[in-house]
């Protein structure tokens, strides 16, 4: 039976309990703002743990990181960066290759914060406008973004992009990009369902491209359990990831959910009350895999 | 959409012509305003090794960090939708100049080089030049002592020295008047944050406003005799004076020259022969 939006997560919540059902969104929260936290602490206590912001940083003095996106449009712009950056980018390219490219967007990037309030409060108000954008335009942004860096020989998309302008205005002061933040949450609660992050945000696509072959998935392991409640379906960033995988079984799909586009949020290992989800490797991915599971878990 | 849930030929075209036309749109937009990002305003100044601005705008990631290696708070990130590109360092000369570390915190924090690292010696930055904006306001025009700016800058009496002309006006004194020189000046801007005047004078400008360019025809002829060692045109013919014998005369040195004195048992000085006298 399909569950109405008002009752979601109601029933993971009373089979589960309140920390099973909300554990890996607190997770990701406690992440996003301890990033955010070890910016500011030297700004604000003068305890200097990360330098510079999402773009590119120094931690503790000794590790540099940066965002392998801001490399790329920056060498398409026609300038080759210096040693640190460029290996900090490796560093950071290196980690969303094994972990899940978009996890950067579920667990670091604070627009993802944004989003998902506006989500929220999407549901609470019932409202249901959505404009048509495909799901890929975020590649042809993508395209576009570092077509234009060519074109112009600067980083244009820099002047604009909410992902780094949001990030970077929280550690370093907000001034006017209050507008973009307005901007996105406006665009996600009234325009269209996940409009930026699920539609639009090149930097996202960036790092979908990073996960291709990401080792870290989370694996719908468990699911013959499934009983059609669609919860993880109501509350997936990227809802058309599930179900080559949740229902793919007779297609000889494996239970992984394989789609370079999940964020790895684990909204819906939390969401379900069958506990069909699981982070899992994107190995253990055997179409009959499904009973090896269940004889592990349920003896 | 069809059973099968293919779309036809048509949807697919409408989708795809949408997708692109909106991108193509987006782009136009953003390419426009990214030509017009280029236009850095007067006062703003980049930090220290920035050799032009489209270079710069295609290395820096606006992370912050030589925002974070200033130990003096002079620069800053620009705020979204401001004259300045979104994010990237900057700071106004009037307000907090560069004090020019030697160490130069800001290069060595910067990961990509948009800030040149070959950029060791900070007296070889060039992140501007000061000019003398306004003769009519600054006092040492008027005949006043001031020197503030000549007081303050860091590259002393090498950026800005001081050229000593005549007061016309109360026609006794001396003007004291301040001059830079551009093989010399960095463009820190101390001396337009210390300018006593209620708007400075002296304002520290982009290098490409401010300066001009000779002619690359252009020879000046002194400077092309002295590289050569001589005159490159025709041989350096000697003066000849019709002058008495044994004078000659020097026309680029020391004037007239009489040889005859050598042999005269007096003095030039008169006073010299009458103290002669004098002795006993």
């Amino acid at each position: 039976m399909v569950t109405p939006d008002n009752k979601l997560g109601d029933e993971a919540i009373a089979v589960k309990g309140w920390w099973k059902a909300w554990q890996w969104l607190v997770l990701r929260r406690v992440t996003q703002l301890g990033i955010l936290a070890a910016f500011l602490a030297g700004p604000w206590l003068g305890i200097w743990i990360v330098k510079g912001n999402l773009a590119s940083s120094l931690t503790l003095g000794v590790l540099p990181l940066s965002d392998p996106y801001l490399i790329v449009q920056s060498m398409f712009a026609g300038h080759l960066p210096e040693l640190t950056a460029i290996s900090g980018a490796i560093i950071v390219l290196v980690f969303y290759t094994l972990i899940g490219g978009r996890s950067y967007c579920a667990w670091v990037c604070p627009v993802n914060i944004i989003t998902d309030t506006a989500e929220c409060l999407r549901r609470k108000l019932g409202i249901k406008s959505a404009a048509s954008i495909s799901r890929n335009a975020r590649y042809w942004l993508l395209a576009a973004s570092l077509l234009l860096a060519s074109i112009t020989g600067t980083m244009a998309w820099e002047l604009v992009n909410p992902a780094t302008l949001i990030a970077r205005s929280l550690v370093f002061g907000v001034g006017f990009s209050l507008f973009m933040i307005a901007f996105i949450f406006v665009l996600d609660t009234l325009v269209s369902r996940r409009a930026w992050c699920g539609h639009l945000c090149p930097m996202g696509a960036f790092y979908s491209l990073l996960g291709y072959y990401s080792i870290v998935r989370v694996s719908a392991y468990n699911r013959s359990q499934c009983d059609d409640c669609m919860e993880c379906f109501a509350v997936c960033p990227e809802p058309q990831v599930i179900k080559p995988a949740l229902k793919g079984e007779a297609k000889g799909n494996g239970p992984v959910i394989v789609s370079a586009n999940c964020t790895n949020c684990g909204r819906c290992i939390d969401i379900c009350s069958k506990d069909v989800f699981k982070f899992d490797s994107r190995f253990n991915n055997k179409v009959s895999a499904t009973e090896t599971h269940q004889r592990e878990v349920l003896p | 959409m069809t059973a099968t849930g293919n779309i036809n030929r048509r949807q697919f075209l409408v989708k795809l012509a949408r997708n692109a036309g909106g991108i193509a749109l987006l782009g136009m937009g953003l390419g426009i305003y990214s030509r017009q990002s280029l236009s850095l305003p007067a006062q703003a100044i980049r930090p220290p090794g920035v050799a032009n601005e489209k270079d710069f705008l295609s290395a820096c990631v606006r992370c912050g960090l030589c925002v974070r290696g200033c130990p003096y708070d002079t620069l800053r990130l620009a705020d979204f939708a401001a004259d300045v590109p979104v994010g990237t360092p900057w700071f106004e000369a009037r307000k907090v100049p560069c004090e020019m570390c030697e160490d130069i915190p800001c290069v060595k924090a910067c990961p990509t080089g948009a800030l040149n690292p070959d950029l060791t010696n900070i007296d070889d930055a060039r992140m501007g030049i000061a000019v003398i904006t306004d003769q009519e306001s600054c006092i040492a025009f008027q005949g006043l002592r001031c020197e503030v700016c000549y007081n303050i800058c860091p590259l002393e009496n090498k950026a800005i020295t001081l050229d000593r002309q005549h007061n016309a006006r109360t026609g006794k004194h001396a003007m004291f008047i301040p001059v830079v020189h551009s093989d010399a000046c960095t463009g820190c801007g101390k001396c337009e944050h210390a300018c006593i005047l209620e708007e400075a004078a002296i304002k520290v400008m982009p290098l490409k406003l401010a300066k001009g360019e000779l002619g690359h025809h252009y020879r000046l002829g002194w400077k092309e005799k002295q590289k050569a060692g001589g005159s490159l045109v025709t041989p350096d013919k000697e003066h000849k004076y019709n002058l008495p014998k044994g004078m000659q005369y020097d026309y680029e040195g020391k004037g007239l020259i009489d040889e005859r004195k050598k042999n005269v048992p007096f003095s030039s000085n008169p006073l010299d022969t009458l103290n002669q006298r004098k002795q006993p």
